[in-house]
């Protein structure tokens, strides 16, 4: 039997089918966007754009050059056909399979898709190829408008050592350093004491942390050097190192600066980033509550000069480390649509930075004057990741979306995503779910409508950050403003735990369960038209229940009267209103007249409950009271773990194993395809683990039940 | 002993079948019986007054509720078991439990079984009706405490009746089952329970719906009453079934074997499929089966239910446009269909670790209880074999019979080949599906979300077997088999394989030859699924389908 394709009628099918369904939902996202996008139709552009990337960053740019009536070209991989970017696009092309190396950075197949669809200009989002020199090059070459920085700004600022001395003398601050390539172990030392610890050993070429290490005395700067070199070495190819002194507790502020081609440049403002977790940023906002209109201007006007001395065009950020008397040193400059940030730059100013850099692309002339550019309101951006923020911050998690819902039906929220209800967040791109947007007119309303937000986001399917995120707009330290990079490991010293329940936070959670409980009962008498049902049965009025939540075990008791019930619980009284709609994944409820946002993630007959309140998920067992009475005799059971075996379903033929002994692997990664009768099956890790040992190898035939790996 | 005579006879017996066997026994039968001791107590009777037939009657009662006493009862809980009573309790609704036969004692007389110590009022089974969610509900729960829960002849009467009166009303039959096995000590008249209760069970069957929930042992010619029965539920590690003991095992096929793996919830719910579900312990079982039951109708001549939904019966799935791989050879989980397209995501699941190839469950639609059966890819493929098959026809014929409608989700490669397979009559078990899907006249909705190869196509619901509505998903490709195999057959030995099979794709790998020919009702967005379903479903609420008259078809078995 065969592999089989999709023929091309059924592809055309399924095309139109789709891009039907699309179009109404496109159009409410594009009403929500926080930005203008001031078209004019005399200016031409282009005709024709091909977006190299994929995601929510493609969906962002397609929806500016759809205003501005330019046509779009997606490129993916195979398993992307279906993703919501391809589907938005007008047009679409297949740049291979899977992994990004073969696809989305297969620069041929890129070209192929460019000069088989006319591509007039190529915009490369970010990561990628977007800080690539050589695809640069060859766009160049093939007369295709790169939207982004010229070739030699990206190579510039691409090394740390090169960068810095050019931000030296276009008399941007530095980080007092040595500006040059370190040489050996002594070398070192001597310029460590010279600058003066704490410093900061890092690698030339380095980026995402990769080879930096902090030094605070002679020997940790020997120490220091030997490893980051050779960590540099095996990540980058490239063991220069340079030494800089160390700032503490910095905060970590950037400047987002346009630049055309005819040497204007404007900065947009600052975003502060510092709320971080292993060097990536979890919480933006816009403007900074740091930053006195000196400290801005002056950060603005160096970041300006900096892109002025590199002939910059385009959009870009100019990152800073501002110390706590607010000193602030140049530390990079990203010479791209800055990942995740740029949308709350957008809030404040009101321009759409896509547009902006089309347009200087084509070679316009920016059309703002520095005095043009406002701070309007308050803007806080929260990125959104399939990941567990119970494990060191967040470790990626994997899975289909089997229930997706933005909260778009509030005001002033934007969100930037690249996929939808089914889509699978896999192994081999990002897992960032979207950029969740909030806007205020000042930094409360601002930081209210993403406490809201968060609530009326509906992700199941894949384990998320929502817990984390909720958690730190909320946190005092946050909400005065009184962050460093080092927030979350100073406020969570042993890891994040989740919301830690007040006892009144408690009462409002047991309460609700328990109204639920009650709520599902009732609604599981109701059959419609059922003569057979008895009639001397009275409804219930009221229940008493037990509920146990960790260890906790608490006497609930609920009246009803309507959809208002009353609750009493720990000598406590609670009126719960709501409509009790069980089929809805959001669960608004009014509790003593406050409103909250609560989601019921699971239900079940034995009466389990999972709740989410304010972010965090918790598990709460509803019992009747007899059944709790009665529950003490029921054993404890130890649970048979047979997650660490994993032994083949049926007969067939081993395709692939992706893993070998010793690898981590997460919860759900593939861990080898078997096939049978002509299907390909996907065996994953049941839990996160280390591999102990593997059984199997590709091309070898299994029978049902072998073990094909083990793991500790 | 007069007094018990007196109690005996006036249960009055339901059937005749009853009345007769009862007749052997001495004594019970005579008019005279129970009239001649009250006659020479008379005197006594004036003096003890009204009150103290009261009092005696308070006695029995109170000595009913405690079974087989504080000690056993303790036991019991040791064990992780709840009393009969307890579990009685908690199965139905608060206050709504009306017991049968409190004061029947058993009548052996036989190794001093008659002396006032061995006698328990209500002997070792406590049965009634009561309300599950105001619905009415036969009950027997048999009390481990009194003898071990054996069965003596009039435990096994005490079942009858209350089955006896199920079929008269029409409502379901729910076994708590946790018994040793028949009570040795009364001998042939315990197996005779055994096959009056076996007799009812059989006229029972697709009458009202009957369901075993196992909460302790139950071996030898007990097992048989669970089998005969629509649903059979197990207790983890509390509840055992088998023929015979490890030890008669040992003794006859020198295997050694514990009971959890002869017989435990583990073994019929993954490897022998008697049991179709299992539960963490007796109040999470209870529990469930309170829910489990609200899909169910009270009878055969009631419509299959219906209770208040939230869930809009309108509401796109967005998600399923994509969840079928582009690549066919790729698996995905038919249960993210089933959950994306049912009320609320909810699915009752029956046999979830049985012939997992095969999914097959409750669910509601629009409020509306349907049975929902679908391949499965993520697990062999999705193929029919013999376990699936047979899973897979018997839950076709309980909807069926008690007017449940079925929906179809077909993702079939084929039935599965090999010796094992055929030797173990794939022929014979892959008829019966095909069988249960032909004679159902419920409502039968099928789509067939991707692969519909050869005769598994024409077994899973199919137009050709009277499915009312029948869709195809863009996705779906119904052939005699993959375009691989159809082009060495059509093409054997001439070249340019891979182009012909381009066009065989091209041909067959898709909706349209199904569609052209109307064997398919329509394409569908995949996506447009639940909206479609869920009004087709208001549509043939009022079908009407009858069978050619016959005794009964025969179906191979």
């Amino acid at each position: 039997m065969a592999t089989y394709r999709v023929t091309p009628a059924l592809h055309r099918v399924l095309l139109t089918v789709k891009h039907v369904s699309f179009r109404s939902s496109w159009c409410i996202v594009a009403s929500r966007t926080q930005y203008s996008t001031v078209y004019d139709p005399s200016e031409k552009t282009f005709d024709k754009i091909l977006i190299a990337n994929r995601g929510e960053i493609a969906c962002r740019v397609i929806k500016t050059c759809k205003k501005m009536g330019i046509k779009t070209v997606a490129v993916h991989s195979d398993v992307d056909s279906s993703a919501v970017h391809v589907k938005m696009a007008d047009e679409a092309a297949c740049v291979g399979p899977a992994p990004t190396n073969k696809s989305y950075l297969n620069t041929d197949a890129i070209m192929e898709a460019i000069r088989k669809t006319g591509a007039q200009a190529v915009h490369p989002g970010y990561g990628f190829l977007s800080e690539n020199k050589e695809f640069a090059r060859r766009l160049a070459a093939e007369g295709v408008t790169f939207i982004g920085p010229d070739t030699h700004a990206i190579q510039a600022m691409g090394d740390k050592i090169e960068s810095k001395l050019i931000a030296k003398n276009a008399k941007v601050n530095t980080i007092p350093g040595f500006d040059g390539v370190v040489k050996d172990v002594d070398e070192a030392v001597r310029i460590a004491r010279e600058i003066g610890y704490p410093v900061m050993i890092k690698a030339s070429a380095g980026g995402g942390g990769k080879g930096m290490r902090i030094a605070c005395n002679d020997e940790e700067t020997r120490e220091g050097f030997r490893f980051s070199s050779q960590e540099a070495a095996s990540s980058f190819g490239d063991d220069r190192l340079l030494i800089e002194k160390f700032i503490d507790n910095p905060r970590h502020i950037e400047i987002q600066v346009l630049a055309d081609k005819h040497g204007n440049a404007l900065w947009l403002n600052e975003r502060e980033c510092s709320i971080q977790r292993r060097n990536q940023k979890v919480v933006e906002e816009a403007p900074s509550t740091f930053l006195d209109p000196e400290t801005r201007r002056a950060m603005g006007e160096q970041a300006v000069s900096l892109a002025k001395a590199v002939q910059y065009s385009s959009a870009g950020t100019v990152e800073f480390l501002v110390d706590s008397a607010r000193n602030f040193f140049f530390l990079e400059m990203n010479t791209r649509l800055q990942v995740v940030e740029h949308p709350i730059t957008e809030c404040i100013t009101g321009l759409d930075l896509v547009q902006e850099m089309i347009r200087v692309a084509k070679g316009y002339s920016l059309r703002h004057k520095q005095a043009d550019i406002p701070i309007n309101g308050w803007a806080i951006e929260s990125r959104v990741y399939a990941e567990d923020p119970y494990k060191s911050f967040g470790l990626p998690s994997i899975g289909r979306l089997s229930q997706y819902q933005e909260p778009l039906g509030l005001p002033a929220v934007r969100v930037d995503s690249g996929i939808q209800e089914g889509s699978e967040i896999s192994i081999y791109y990002d897992p960032m779910i979207s950029k969740l947007v909030t806007y205020g007119s000042t930094r409360a309303e601002a930081l209210q409508r993403m406490e809201e937000a968060l609530d009326n986001y509906v992700i199941r399917g894949v384990t998320h950050n929502i817990p984390l995120l909720r958690e730190i707009i909320v946190h005092p330290l946050f909400v005065k403003g009184d962050i460093s990079t080092k927030f979350l490991t100073d406020v969570y010293p042993d890891g994040f735990k989740g919301h830690q329940l007040t006892d009144s936070e408690r009462r409002e959670l047991l309460a609700t369960a328990a109204c639920v409980f009650v709520a599902a009962q009732l609604r599981s008498q109701k059959f419609e038209g059922n003569l057979r049902v008895s009639t001397a049965q009275q409804v219930q009025k009221r229940w008493e229940l037990s509920l146990k939540l960790d260890k906790g075990i608490h006497a609930v008791t609920v009246l009803r009267s309507g959809s208002t019930y009353t609750v009493e619980l720990d000598e406590k009284r609670l009126d719960v209103t709501s409509e009790w709609n069980l089929a809805s994944a959001l669960l608004p409820v009014t509790i003593n007249g406050t409103q909250r946002t609560m989601q019921c993630l699971s239900r079940d007959a034995s009466g389990d409950m999972s709740l989410q309140y304010l972010g965090t998920v918790f598990k709460v067992r509803v019992l009747s009271r007899l059944a709790a009475e009665l529950s003490r005799h029921m054993p404890e059971k130890v649970p048979e773990d047979t997650s660490s075996i994993l032994r083949s379903p049926m007969p067939g033929t081993v395709v692939t194993v992706s893993v070998k002994p010793g690898d981590a692997v997460a919860e759900g990664q593939e861990i080898c395809v078997i096939e049978a009768m002509k299907m390909q099956n996907s065996m994953t890790a049941a839990k996160a683990a280390k591999v102990k040992s593997v059984h199997c190898k590709a091309g070898e035939t299994v029978g049902e039940g072998d073990v094909l790996v083990e793991l500790e | 002993m007069a007094a018990l005579t007196a109690v005996r006879s006036s249960t009055k017996l339901l059937s005749g079948f009853n009345v007769a066997y009862r007749s052997l026994i001495p004594g019970s039968g005579l008019p005279g019986a129970s009239v001649r001791p009250r006659l020479q107590l008379q005197p006594r009777w004036y003096a003890v007054s009204q009150l103290s037939v009261q009092e005696r009657i308070e006695n029995k009662r109170k000595a009913a509720l405690v079974g087989g006493g504080q000690k056993r009862i303790e036991a019991q809980h040791k064990r992780g078991k709840l009393t009969a009573r307890e579990r009685v309790e908690l199965l139905l609704d608060s206050g709504t439990f009306v017991e049968y036969d409190t004061f029947v004692e058993h009548r052996c007389s036989d190794f001093g079984m008659e002396a006032d110590q061995n006698k328990f009022p209500g002997d070792s089974v406590v049965t009634g009706q009561g309300r599950i969610n105001g619905r009415l509900v036969y009950v027997f729960s048999q009390d481990f405490t009194v003898f071990g829960g054996s069965l003596s002849g009039a435990h096994a009467q005490k079942i009858c009746k209350i089955m006896d009166q199920a079929l008269l009303v029409g409502a379901p039959v729910i076994g708590l089952n946790d018994s040793g096995g028949a009570r040795i000590q009364e001998g042939v008249e315990s197996l005779a329970g055994y096959a009056d209760i076996f007799l009812r069970n059989v006229m029972a069957s697709g009458v009202v719906p009957q369901i075993s929930l196992i909460m302790g042992p139950c071996a030898g010619g007990a097992v048989y009453s669970p089998a005969l029965t629509d649903f059979t539920f197990m207790v983890k590690d509390t509840s055992y079934l088998f023929i015979t003991g490890p030890d008669v095992v040992k003794s006859v096929t020198n295997e050694d074997v514990t009971q959890e793996e002869l017989g435990g919830a583990k073994t019929h719910t993954a490897v022998s499929g008697v049991a179709h579900r299992a539960f963490e312990n007796d109040i999470d079982a209870l529990l469930n089966l309170r829910e489990f039951f609200n899909f169910l109708p009270l009878s055969n001549k009631d419509s299959a239910p219906v209770i208040e939904c939230q869930d809009p019966s309108e509401r796109l799935v967005p998600g399923l446009d994509t969840i079928v791989p582009f690549e066919n050879t790729k698996a995905y989980d038919m249960l993210d269909i089933v959950r994306g397209i049912v009320d609320e995501r909810e699915f009752f699941e029956i046999m979830p670790n049985y012939a997992k190839n095969i999914v097959v469950g409750f669910a509601r639609m629009n409020g509306r209880t349907v049975g929902i059966v679908g391949n499965q890819p993520k697990v062999a493929s999705g193929c029919l074999d013999i376990n699936s098959s047979v899973k897979g026809a018997r839950f076709v014929r309980f909807c069926d019979a008690f007017n449940i409608p079925i929906i179809t989700f077909v993702d079939v490669p084929g039935f599965l080949p090999g010796t094992a397979q055929e030797y173990g009559g794939i022929i014979r078990h892959g008829a019966k599906l095909l069988f249960a899907f032909a004679e159902a006249t419920v409502p039968k909705i099928t789509v067939i979300t991707r692969k519909a190869y050869g005769g598994a196509y024409d077994v899973m619901s199919s137009k050709h077997l009277r499915g009312d509505v029948n869709y195809a998903w863009p996705s779906a490709e119904v052939a005699v088999m993959g375009a691989k195999g159809a082009v060495q057959i059509i093409f054997r030995g001439k070249e340019n394989q891979a182009e012909a099979e381009a066009e065989y794709v091209e041909k067959f790998a898709n909706p349209f030859p199904a569609a052209v020919r109307g064997f398919v009702d329509d394409i569908i967005q995949p996506s447009t699924t639940r909206r479609r379903v869920c009004r087709d479903l208001e549509v043939l609420a009022s079908k009407q389908q009858n069978n050619p008259w016959k005794k009964h078809a025969n179906i191979p078995l």
